[in-house]
């Protein structure tokens, strides 16, 4: 069964939140919704955790008992110890004895946590913090499970480590939806929907992103900015061209996953593309 | 620095609100509602000759609402217990008997003075009697309000920061996610500190009993009674501010604003009756109002259920709008499942919305 959203609309007052967004999340793979901050990436997974009703379109999610959620925030108590907020994660789904035991136990190893379970959650680093929320919401099991930005602001080592753990649910059949503002994260999902000013600049797996990159993408070194249509890649800028040739003193590239995403949101920006 | 500060303020309401308004409010209390002058004392004359009694006293700081030739002394004790006299005068051979409603502090003074007067003039001592606070203590007077006012600030104050510390850290999501009922989220944030506000409640009244020798003289059944209805209510005043804050400091200060009005206009200190006709209104719509009636009936005048109901049904339909308005708004803050979405949950399928 697969879970998502299809041509969703969420209206707030007069402006579209999201416009007809289509985010398929299967069982087994991962989804990243990825876009700038005001995209409408955690509109989309509200929308998809039951926490926003749509105005317009379908969402196909599992009952309650069978999400896990994280906000953005992490959402965790910070007077309540690692265990103490596993304990209660673990009452609201109803989990107990040995196999909460078990289950609690495989999670505390997994995010490394285990030497911290008496540590209070407000005086967990942001990653450790991050971490513990996850395995609040894979504690149950569930089949879909949604995290908005949960790597956000958090260091290169604790970011791999969630990605470990998100990758190890969707190996064991979980059904994973994941915003991120990083690109480059996006790059290892099975589909990635790309959001832009709450409308889908680009959606599929990556490779059919890298596939759809329209006309052509260069290289140029140089202090300034060349132009609009170019951006940053370590010491040199890509620059690139919707349509016609390369600007004078642009080496052609092949462009990658990430090349791919910025040109996707970079064409929805441009006058007379958006909207 | 001060154009920046000014533009900060404008955008935040409540603050301007509150320094603006919050001065209009005591302005108007000290002015209007701070009185502790009494210039009208509720008067019963009973016994052959109240009829004449009546007609001397009326006209003077005495307003005679009861006069009942055919009565007795007890039933002028009755009438002063159920707060329908705050002096009753007891007519019949030898001197009257005046009997005052020690609970009335200002009130008690202000007749006093007054009888003082008419001895002189009339040459008739009538013979005082103080009943339920003989010694006119303060403290007798302000422990069982005291213990309202206690109970307003943790069920308001401390319930809406539990509430909004909640949303503030993104478990209100979290919760709203869970397979909890709202009833379930909603009792299980009300109930501790129920709890914590029934012990400090007990707490107070021990304290006051043993340190201050103020009386429990009634039934523990109907203080429990009251106390519990008027705890429901600031519970949901503190659930009501958690819905429209945002952050804790927004929340103290909407609580901050529903708890001052409650000290001042309750009766807690100024008398209701002294205050002016419009402001005193305000004063029957605080919960606090009735719960001091409640607490000082029950504990120094032993005053039975019968003749609690009013205050005691007026903090039930309080009880009702306020926890029925708060529980409605944090329902909307869970984000409710529709009735397709739970008969979904139910049988375990797929939700489609």
């Amino acid at each position: 069964m697969s879970w998502g959203l299809r041509e969703v609309t969420v209206t707030r007052g007069h402006t579209e939140a999201l416009a007809g967004v289509t985010v398929p999340v299967d069982p087994a793979g991962v989804t990243v919704v990825v876009g700038g901050d005001g995209a409408g990436k955690s509109t989309c997974l509200q929308v998809l955790a039951g926490l926003l009703q749509p105005s317009l379109g379908t969402v196909l999610r599992p009952p309650k008992e069978r999400i896990g959620y994280v906000p953005a925030t992490a959402g965790l108590y910070a007077d309540l110890t690692v265990q103490e907020n596993l304990d209660f994660s673990a009452s609201a789904y109803r989990l107990s004895g040995a196999d909460y035991r078990q289950r609690a136990h495989t999670l505390l190893e997994q995010t490394g946590l285990g030497p911290a379970r008496r540590r209070l959650g407000g005086q967990l680093s942001g990653g450790m913090q991050r971490k513990l929320a996850v395995a609040m919401a894979l504690l149950h099991a569930p089949a879909l499970l949604v995290l908005d930005e949960p790597t956000t602001g958090v260091d290169p080592v604790s970011r791999a480590e969630l990605w470990r753990l998100i990758s190890a649910a969707a190996a064991d059949g979980t059904a994973v939806a994941v915003s991120t503002t990083y690109v480059n994260e996006a790059a290892r999902a099975a589909l990635v929907v790309l959001l832009e000013d709450g409308k889908t600049a680009a959606s599929g797996t990556p490779a059919q992103i890298l596939d759809g990159f329209p006309g052509r993408l260069g290289v140029m070194d140089g202090a300034e900015r060349p132009g609009p249509l170019s951006w940053r890649r370590g010491v040199t800028w890509r620059v690139w061209a919707p349509e016609g040739a390369l600007p004078a003193g642009a080496r052609p590239a092949a462009p990658d996953f990430q090349d791919a995403v910025v040109a996707a949101a970079l064409a929805r920006q441009r006058p007379g593309q958006g909207g | 620095m001060v154009f920046k500060e000014f533009r900060e303020l404008r955008r935040d309401r409540r603050t301007v609100a509150m320094m603006i308004a919050l001065p209009v409010i005591l302005l108007v209390v000290f002015g209007y509602a701070a009185n502790f002058k009494v210039s009208d004392i509720p008067t019963a004359v009973v016994g052959p000759g109240a009829t004449q009694a009546a007609a001397v006293l009326n006209g003077s700081v005495f307003h005679v609402s009861e006069v009942d030739p055919a009565a007795g002394e007890p039933a002028a004790q009755d009438l002063l217990r159920d707060g329908k006299a705050v002096v009753a005068v007891v007519t019949g051979a030898g001197a009257p008997r005046v009997l005052l409603d020690g609970t009335q502090l200002f009130s008690v003074q202000t007749a006093e003075t007054a009888l003082g007067k008419m001895a002189s003039t009339t040459g008739i001592q009538p013979q005082v009697k103080i009943l339920y606070n003989p010694s006119l203590s303060t403290s007798w007077v302000m422990v069982p309000g005291l213990a309202g006012l206690i109970l307003v600030f943790i069920g308001t104050l401390i319930t809406s920061l539990g509430v909004v510390r909640e949303r503030q850290s993104g478990t209100l999501e979290q919760l709203a996610v869970m397979p909890f009922r709202a009833w379930e989220v909603i009792a299980g944030k009300i109930l501790p500190y129920l709890i914590v506000a029934a012990v400090d409640l007990v707490l107070i009244v021990v304290i006051g009993m043993g340190v201050f020798h103020v009386p429990f003289a009634g039934n523990v059944g109907s203080f429990a009674l009251g106390a519990a209805l008027f705890l429901l209510v600031t519970l949901g005043m503190g659930i009501l501010v958690s819905t429209v804050s945002q952050n804790q400091g927004q929340a103290i200060q909407l609580a901050f604003m529903l708890v001052l009005p409650q000290v001042l206009l309750s009766g807690l200190i100024f008398p209701v009756s002294s205050m002016a006709a419009g402001v005193r209104w305000i004063s029957y719509v605080l919960p606090l109002t009735y719960f001091i009636q409640v607490s000082r009936g029950v504990m120094l005048k032993a005053m039975p259920l019968s003749g609690l109901w009013e205050p005691i049904g007026l903090l039930a339909v309080l009880a009702v709008v306020v926890l029925g308005l708060a529980i409605f708004r944090f329902r909307r803050d869970l984000a409710p499942s529709s009735g397709k979405e739970r008969a979904a949950a139910r049988s375990g399928e797929p939700v489609a919305s």
